[in-house]
């Protein structure tokens, strides 16, 4: 139906599909000023549009909680679930099965995911569900106004809590654990970062979960806090730079990196992304760096982002199905009720 | 001596997990295919192996087959049970033992016949040591064959039947009964009255179980997507679309149209179902009670997303875990309001294996016509045990897949839509399917607050209409339910009110009532929520509408006192719930126990008269609506013998 898009006036930006931005965004956020969520929301947009998705191919699913609200502020022309908290993946995993060349773009929290959904999220890890599962991660409970979540550091100060006794939750680790095969993690303090793997993202066939560390201006932004700007700022541990290279763009990268510091890594859609590794040389595809990395940040207080690990080899769950090529919701009476004649055959078989 | 012809039950007891199944199917399906209406009841533990377990199958040529608690034939093979087996059989009854059981046999009223199953299976060289366990069991089946007058070629199609047409089992299962048989013929003398003779009456009929039906229905219903999880008795449906979906959906090209998904949980699993219907979907998933107890809050969403869905409940008893392998009808008033808010369900109760096939298809149009999920009520007895059927039909509608738009359909209305908006006036919207490439395809789904646009919102008036436009749904739904059906009794007095797996058995009580109290009674079978107005009729009609089910609170009972407050007076429930089937016994007992002789219709109408009428006692026969144990059951109660004439009781032998 791309012939009812509404076209672009000769003047209007407009990308390889013929939108504009405005058809990428969504309704105005009813989040706090300064949210780190709103951040993410706009940089969704513009990782989307310039990724020349068309809106009607991704459907967007959430659960309950701050981050969970957020679909609703980007990409109004796409279908939308806001589902149960912590509840999200299996909403996702059954959807996805209707239209198998839709791209699912899940939002959950800390709260969503590490706590009521842990469960849930680690199964749709497991499944390969083939979805964007982005954790907006800001270590408390917002809607409820201020409650430690499962991924608040041990000894944080909260006004009516007091202190967290519990050693937190790092929800990459657990998505590595249950075999995810993107794991990343970003700051939302550092948006060209955040877009650029949420671009590498969307170009993964199968589940690819980014942690992005966005901190609550309203409860959990104190300075000493590991899900603060300002210890974010300080804390930041980029594995690398990364940049995202569409199939179709023809501009070559710039030039500027060495030699031995780069890294591309062909993704299933013919695009490139490109790591420019700032240390040393490290491998997406490692699974023991991976557990390295993760676990070296955890120790030492750092907050390690980047692409974490990467497996291009591993089908989608929907692939694992063999499903027909035609989606399944637009299958008719013809193709899902069996002819007649199997009646006989059925009640010969009951004896 | 008398014969008993074509109308006994016989009880087999073993240890669980000694793979006796395929015994006691063998008998099952012989006496079946020798045309007798027979049942058969798998009383099994919780447990894999070691346990005692019991099967019991009742022959009755006038087609009485419900549950029945006394025992005319008793096999016992299981030391551990051996004692209660004993005890159990009917005076006149039969006892068979296996002789290496070394316990005191102390009855003297009824027939005893010791069984050296070991030695028989020793003395046959062609079993391999190995297997010999496991075919032991066929022994007692050709000694019991022997005495009984089975047909030693039913027995043998009964075997092919079971075993796909393997020969080698099928050789040495056969080869060890026939040793059995032989040996009974040389070594017994027939001292009991019990014997089958071939009739015809299950010319045309098949033998399955309602798990098995629902899911061979749900693949002619269409079904593409299971989310399920493990749960007894549930589980075999899920197997069955296993096992049919290839075989009935089979495509040219390989591929599949269809996903079953076994999920972490049931709470994962409605929700992948809530995804797969809301996208366009028929999707299922099935369940017993501490499932659909996880599938709550799932449920709440579906109703007030209005998502299709189909939820089989196969009922076992609770609360909590319960007794997971015992039947009950403890689920209904839960699943009718499932949920927390105002929420009212569509529920869908088959009474046969033959419902639980058309249910199968029919759920996912009621679900997709009305955009709610669909329960679907069975019971481990209907779902997990045999029962003769009329065979399935093929669907006589075209698939109702609802209000739908396509995106040629958006075009048309140039974007004049709105999810949730009731354009036809009967509180259902149209629906769009993620995928559809028109730009205003799509819409935002919430189980939050939301106006006719799928727009969040917390407006009073608008969270009011939208609440009163799902009311407006349910009760459109009354269109698309399947009506109940009435048994009607020329001159009767008293009306009936059961659904589920215990219409065999209130169809029996009829009888009874009848016969032996002069109670003539219409029997109404409810076979959905919310109620259509057949049952508002059948309410006006009756004095006094016994509401026979199983479970102890009254369930039913309490749902049509809700809706129907005006005829409470008149509803009196008769609920019963020990985990066994509904017997013709119980449900005999509870109305007799309830029921008012003199009581006129006039009365209740009276305001006055309620009170008094509320508190009189003058039964016709004072019976507790307790149901005695199958040990104490009185002797000599043989109703079911003589023939049988009626038009209740055609019906039952229809079915």
């Amino acid at each position: 139906m791309t012939e009812t898009l509404p076209m672009a006036g000769a003047t209007a930006n407009v990308n390889l599909a013929g939108l504009s931005k405005n058809d990428y965004r969504g309704a105005p956020s009813t989040l706090c000023q300064g949210c780190g969520h709103n951040s993410i929301s706009n940089q969704i947009v513009s990782a989307l549009y310039e990724t020349n998705i068309i809106p009607e191919d991704v459907v967007k699913f959430s659960g309950i909680g701050c981050s969970s609200k957020s679909p609703t502020y980007f990409l109004n022309r796409s279908f939308g679930f806001n589902s149960l908290h912590g509840r999200m993946p299996s909403i996702a995993t059954g959807a996805l099965f209707a239209d198998k060349y839709l791209k699912g773009i899940g939002v959950s929290g800390d709260g969503d995911s590490a706590s009521i959904g842990m469960g849930q999220f680690k199964h749709v890890m497991r499944r390969n569900v083939n979805m964007l599962y982005i954790i907006e991660n800001n270590g408390v409970y917002g809607l409820t106004k201020g409650q430690f979540s499962a991924t608040a550091e041990r000894g944080l100060q909260l006004k009516k809590q007091g202190e967290n006794l519990y050693k937190p939750v790092d929800i990459c680790l657990e998505a590595f654990a249950s075999n995810a095969t993107f794991i990343a993690r970003a700051f939302a303090g550092n948006p060209k970062q955040v877009k650029e793997l949420l671009k590498a993202a969307l170009a993964h066939d199968g589940i690819a979960v980014l942690d992005i560390i966005s901190p609550c201006v309203t409860f959990n932004n104190q300075d000493t806090a590991y899900h603060s700007y300002s210890w974010g700022k300080q804390h930041e541990e980029p594995l690398h730079e990364i940049s995202y290279i569409a199939p179709r763009n023809e501009i070559m990268l710039e030039r500027e990196m060495e030699e031995g510091e780069i890294r591309e890594v062909a993704m299933h859609d013919g695009s490139v992304i490109v790591l420019k590794n700032l240390e040393k040389g490290y491998d997406t595809s490692n699974r023991f760096e991976a557990m390295r990395a993760m676990e070296e940040a955890q120790q030492n207080g750092w907050m390690v982002t980047g692409l974490l690990y990467l497996d291009t080899t591993k089908p989608t769950l929907t692939q694992m199905y063999d499903l027909v090529d035609t989606p399944l919701n637009r299958l008719t009476e013809a193709d899902l009720r069996p002819e007649r004649a199997m009646i006989d055959k059925v009640n010969a078989l009951m004896f | 001596m008398n014969k008993i012809i074509n109308d006994f039950s016989i009880t087999v007891g073993t240890v669980n997990g000694s793979g006796s199944s395929t015994a006691n199917n063998t008998i099952l399906r012989t006496i079946f295919k020798m045309g007798i209406p027979v049942s058969g009841k798998n009383l099994f533990p919780s447990n894999i192996q070691g346990l005692p377990t019991w099967y019991t199958i009742r022959a009755n040529k006038d087609g009485f087959i419900a549950h029945h608690e006394q025992r005319d034939i008793v096999i016992a093979m299981n030391p551990a049970s051996f004692t209660r087996d004993l005890e159990s059989v009917v005076p006149g009854g039969a006892f068979f033992y296996a002789d290496d059981i070394k316990q005191p046999v102390t009855r003297t009223d009824i027939a005893i016949y010791p069984m050296p199953i070991k030695a028989i299976i020793r003395s046959d060289a062609t079993i391999p040591t190995n297997f010999r366990d496991l075919v032991s069991n066929m022994v007692y089946v050709g000694i019991l064959a022997q005495m009984i007058n089975l047909d030693m070629d039913k027995i043998l199609a009964a075997l092919t039947f079971h075993f796909k047409g393997k020969q080698k089992p099928i050789d040495m299962n056969f080869n060890a009964l026939k040793a059995g048989a032989e040996w009974a013929k040389a070594n017994l003398e027939k001292k009991d009255p019990f014997t089958i003779e071939p009739m015809n009456k299950t010319d045309g009929l098949i033998m399955t179980d309602g798990n098995t039906a629902a899911a061979l229905g749900s693949i002619f219903g269409g079904v593409q997507f299971l989310g399920w999880y493990p749960i007894t008795p549930a589980t075999s449906i899920a197997e069955s679309l296993n096992e049919y979906l290839p075989q009935l959906r089979k495509r040219e090209d390989g591929k599949q149209t269809y996903a079953v998904v076994q999920a972490e949980d049931e709470l994962a699993a409605l929700g992948m179902c809530i995804g797969a219907g809301w996208a366009g979907l028929r999707a299922m998933t099935n369940t017993s009670g501490p499932g659909l107890s996880l599938m709550t809050e799932f449920a709440g969403l579906a109703y007030y997303a209005e998502v299709p869905v189909v939820i089989w409940d196969v009922q076992r008893i609770g609360p909590s875990t319960g007794l997971p392998t015992r039947t009950s009808q403890g689920d209904l008033t839960f699943a009718y309001f499932i949920g927390h808010g105002d929420s009212q369900s569509i529920i869908l109760l088959p009474g046969d294996v033959s419902e639980c096939f058309e249910f199968g298809w029919r759920s996912f149009d009621v679900a997709e016509r009305i955009q709610t999920p669909v329960f679907v009520l069975i019971d481990l007895d209907m779902g997990t045990n045999q029962w003769i059927s009329k065979p399935f039909q093929y669907p006589e509608e075209p698939m109702d897949r609802g209000k739908v738009l396509t995106e040629k359909e958006l075009e048309d209305l140039k974007g004049n839509w709105g999810r949730y908006l009731d354009k036809d006036g009967d509180g259902i919207g149209y629906r769009t399917f993620p995928g559809n490439k028109h730009p205003l395809s799509s819409y935002f789904t919430r189980g939050t607050g939301h106006d006719e646009y799928a727009k969040y919102s917390e407006e009073a008036s608008v969270y009011f209409a939208n609440m009163e436009r799902l009311k407006k749904k349910q009760e459109t739904a009354k269109q698309y339910v399947p009506a109940p059906v009435l048994h009607t009794t020329k001159g009767a007095t008293i009306g009936i009110i059961a659904y589920g797996s215990t219409e065999a058995a209130v169809l029996e009580a009829q009888y009874q009532l009848n016969k032996e109290h002069g109670i003539k009674s219409d029997f109404l079978r409810i076979r959905a929520l919310p109620f259509t107005k057949e049952v508002d009729k059948f309410l006006a009609k009756h004095d006094q509408i016994f509401v026979v089910e199983m479970n102890r609170d009254g369930q039913m009972d309490q749902i049509l006192k809700t809706e129907y407050a005006q005829f409470a007076p008149k509803l009196k429930s008769v609920a019963f719930g020990d985990g066994m089937p509904a017997s013709a016994k119980w449900i005999r007992e509870g109305i007799l126990g309830k029921y008012e002789s003199g009581r006129m219709k006039d009365e209740v109408k009276k305001p006055s008269a309620k009170k008094a009428i509320v508190k009189k006692t003058s039964v016709k026969k004072a019976v507790p609506a307790k149901k005695p144990s199958a040990t104490s059951s009185p002797k000599g109660k043989k109703v079911t013998k003589k023939a049988v004439t009626g038009k209740t009781v055609k019906k039952a032998n229809r079915k």
